[in-house]
Order: structure tokens, then sequence, then C-alpha cells
């Protein structure tokens, strides 16, 4: 489980996140949601330590994640995948190496069980014959997916994944949904997800954070979505905005 | 004057932030030796044509310039082989070397920094810096100073070459005006400027593209930057040598 305590964080003199406070299970697609500039990326990238929060802890299974020295930081950092919205895959790697490097430098695995692993986790996002292809050789859904594998190649206990949607089709987006939800409970991770698609919002989030202007406007359950934004003006305009 | 501060600051930082221990040892190996092919064997052909020419040049331009009759041939020899070892064997190829590995060092890990490649290296608990940085710097500080040693021998060769071609002096005589005078201390200073040379390339053009913000515009920038900056540095670094050592 992952815990955000008073999380705060400025640039000069912006403040962009204010107090957040949040959990996030494992095991479900925990979705952050929320327009553009209202500070979802920047928490991700607090959550994953690129950026330093100025306040506030990030506990991840109680290791707060904020305050420990820098050897233990890299430690944890090694049980978390991230899906990054332009897959930032390696360039000058095969696809194959890309899945591969995570193992070649943290794994303790022989050569024979490095390559069963990729195999493994290229089959498990539904790729095949495309170990030895360089990224830009394969479409945009297909390098979301090397990116998930690469995310999970370690056996990652916290999976990121930012606007794992952008720029892919419908069907696409849907399958890397289904992917994401599968990965999640198969694997048991827990899977934080930055998104303003509402579809895939309804059709695998179940615990959701919607932030506004750098706060946490409203956490809950998918189900009490429809029933909260009767009530919450913010929520229920960018749900309409998003559907529109 | 607060941004050139700035810049020092950050740019010793990030040297410093390079020296690391590597997660693994054998990638590092990897990487270094796959670096020292990109930049020591890639710049071969550049620094051939280079230094040929500069020899055979800089033997017409000095024939050209002794004119008394009192002053014997062989003199030329001392002179295109001492100023080849001295200032133009490491300068004038550095200063090339900082446009072509520079431009690329800074446009790859520039590229890498706005595709987020950088950010993904962090995430998995990795030190980018010094992950992409310091084989670089490694791979510079091995592979430039043999470029330079074959700088040397090339260009007086050129030099030779240039005065049988013109039928300005046997190759004899260039050769042993050039031996009559040879100090071994002016090799210690042209590796020493090959070695200053090499870091100042590797590890300005790493940092200009590590710090890269924005798309492909700034990219292009980035390396525009790291090879004004790198010739810059080389040119200051070459007059403070010359003044200690010589």
């Amino acid at each position: 489980m992952i815990e955000l305590v008073n999380v705060n964080k400025s640039f000069s003199d912006k403040q962009v996140l204010f107090d957040i406070n949040a959990k996030f299970e494992p095991g479900i697609p925990n979705l952050i949601i929320g327009a553009s500039g209202g500070g979802k990326s920047v928490l991700l990238k607090c959550m994953v330590g690129l950026f330093k929060p100025e306040g506030g802890s990030i506990n991840y299974d109680g290791r707060d994640f904020v305050h420990l020295p820098y050897e233990q930081v890299r430690e944890v950092r090694r049980e978390i995948g991230m899906l990054f919205q332009g897959t930032a895959l390696f360039d000058s790697l095969t696809v194959e190496e890309n899945v591969d490097f995570p193992l070649k430098m943290f794994g303790k695995m022989t050569p024979d069980e490095r390559k069963d692993r990729i195999n493994f986790c290229l089959s498990r996002v539904g790729l095949e014959n495309v170990n030895k292809k360089f990224p830009a050789e394969i479409s945009g859904g297909m390098k979301k997916r090397v990116g998930i594998a690469r995310a999970i190649a370690l056996e990652t206990r916290y999976l990121f994944c930012d606007e794992p949607n952008s720029g892919l089709d419908p069907i696409t987006s849907r399958r890397i949904d289904e992917l994401l939800h599968d990965i999640t409970q198969e694997f048991k991770i827990t899977t934080v997800i930055n998104s303003h698609d509402m579809k895939t919002v309804y059709d695998i989030g179940e615990s959701i954070t919607f932030i506004y202007k750098g706060k946490v406007w409203w956490q809950g359950h998918r189900n009490d979505l429809d029933s909260t934004r009767a009530h919450n003006h913010e929520l229920d305009a960018f749900i309409a905005a998003s559907q529109f | 004057m607060n941004k050139l501060f700035f810049e020092l600051g950050r740019y010793i930082l990030f040297v410093r932030s390079m020296f690391f221990k590597p997660e693994r040892f054998k990638v590092f190996f990897e990487r270094t030796i796959h670096e020292m092919n990109n930049i020591g064997v890639g710049s071969v052909g550049i620094v051939t044509i280079i230094s040929v020419f500069v020899g055979a040049v800089t033997t017409l331009q000095t024939a050209y310039q002794l004119v008394s009759p009192l002053i014997p041939m062989k003199v030329i020899g001392t002179i295109v082989s001492d100023s080849s070892l001295l200032e133009f064997a490491p300068t004038i190829t550095c200063l090339v070397l900082a446009g072509k590995v520079g431009a690329n060092i800074a446009s790859e890990v520039g590229n890498m920094r706005v595709t987020e490649q950088i950010d993904a290296l962090e995430v998995m608990g990795i030190n980018s810096s010094g992950f992409l940085g310091l084989p670089k710097i490694i791979a510079g500080v091995i592979m430039i100073p043999c470029l330079i040693i074959v700088a040397n021998f090339l260009m007086i060769s050129g030099g030779i070459l240039a005065a049988r071609l013109t039928d300005l002096m046997s190759p004899n005589e260039f050769v042993q005006g050039a031996r009559e005078t040879f100090k071994m201390f002016t090799v210690t200073v042209s590796m020493t400027k090959a070695l200053v040379f090499a870091f100042i390339i590797t590890s300005m053009s790493t940092y200009e593209g590590y710090f890269t913000e924005g798309g492909a515009l700034e990219v292009g920038e980035a390396g525009t930057r790291a090879v004004t900056r790198s010739c810059v540095l080389i040119l200051f670094a070459d007059f403070i040598i010359a003044k200690l050592m010589l």
C-alpha cells in the first residue's frame, strides 16, 4: 500500500500540490483523475522520487520514501515500475534488451533465466516476434506494451502509469486498460494510474482520486462517482467535460 | 554573472555525481567499450584527414616565411614537429573532436532527457548521470590521447610528404631537423593537453545534454552550446597548461 500524508510541492514561488492525503491499495487499479495542469503528473513524479516534495511523507508499506537515506531510496525504487506517457523506451536497445535492462542491472538470474523471464513478460503483454525490433520499428500501442513488460520484469510491487492511453486509438486504449487491470490483479501490484480518460475510469478504475487545483478534491470508489458528482460541482464539471 | 556561477556550480556538482560505484561492472564495462568505439574508432577518419593536411600546410607556410639563405632547411622539420606536438595535434584535433564527439554526446543525452529515458533510469534506482556520463568520460580520456598520438605522427608525416612533393627538401633532412631538437617533454605536454581536453569535451557535452529542457529544438541548441563551450574551455585550458608547463 502507498500512503501520502500532507504532501506539498512548489516550483519557485508557485505551489502546485497542497497537503495531499491519499491511500492506494494493492491488487486494484488506483486512478488519479483531474484536468491538465491540476497537479496529477507532479504528484506522480513526487511519488516515484523524480521530484522531492517540500513537506509530508510518501509511505511505501510503511517506508517513508521522502526521508529515507539515499541507498534505501534506491532499494524502494527497484520495486517500482513506471510506464511513462511517451513510453521512455531506450532507443538504442531492441525490445528484448529494453525488457532485459532492469533484469541485467538488478536481477540475480542466469542468462537463460533472464531470457525466459523476458519471453514471459512479453507474452504476458501479448507481444510475440518483436524481440529483435527497435522501438522505432513498432507501433505506439506495442511500445506501451513493451513499457509495461519492462515495468513488471523485476516482479515489481508498485506500478505507476502516466496517461497510459495518450496517443492511442480507442480500441488499443481499451486493450491497454484491460492489460493493466489484469496485471494488477494477477501480481497483486499497487497500481497508480494518471488519467483523464473517463472510459478508463469507468472500465477499470476502482479507487478514484480526483485532483483539482493541486488538492485532493475527492477520493472514493468508482461506484460512488455518480452519486458524488451530483453535489460536487468541480467533479461534475470534469466528468461532463471529459465525456463530451 | 549569477548565471555563470549557477552553471559553474551545477557543472561541478554534476561531474561529482558521475563518480560512483557501478551497479553492474559488466554492464559498465560493455558501455565503456561501446563508447570507446564511438569516440575513438569513429573519429579516426576525420583525425587522419585533418592531421595530414595541417602538417602539410604548416610545412609549406613555414618554408614561405623562412626566406633567409642562412637558415638551413632542416629547421622547417624542427618547427613543424615541435608545433605539431605542442599545439596543433592536441588543440586543433580536440577542437574538431569537440564538434564531432561533443555534439553527438549532447544530442544523444539531450534526446534521452526530453523523451524521459533519463527519468526511467532514475525511477529504476540507477544513478543516471554516472550511468550515462562516466563511460563516456573514461572512453574519452583513454581514446582521445590515442587519437592525439596518431595525429602527432600524421602531422609530421604530412609535413614530410609536402616537403617531398614540392621538392622543398628531402625526407631525411626533415627528419634530421625534427630529431635534433626533440625533447621528450613536448610529448608529455601534448599528452597532458589531450587528457585535459578529453575530459572537457566529454563532461561538458554530457552536462549540456543532461540538463536539456523542452523538445527537439532545445536538443539542437544543447548540441551547439556543448560545442561552443567545449571549444572555449579547451582554448582556456590550453593557455593555462602552456603557462604552467612551458
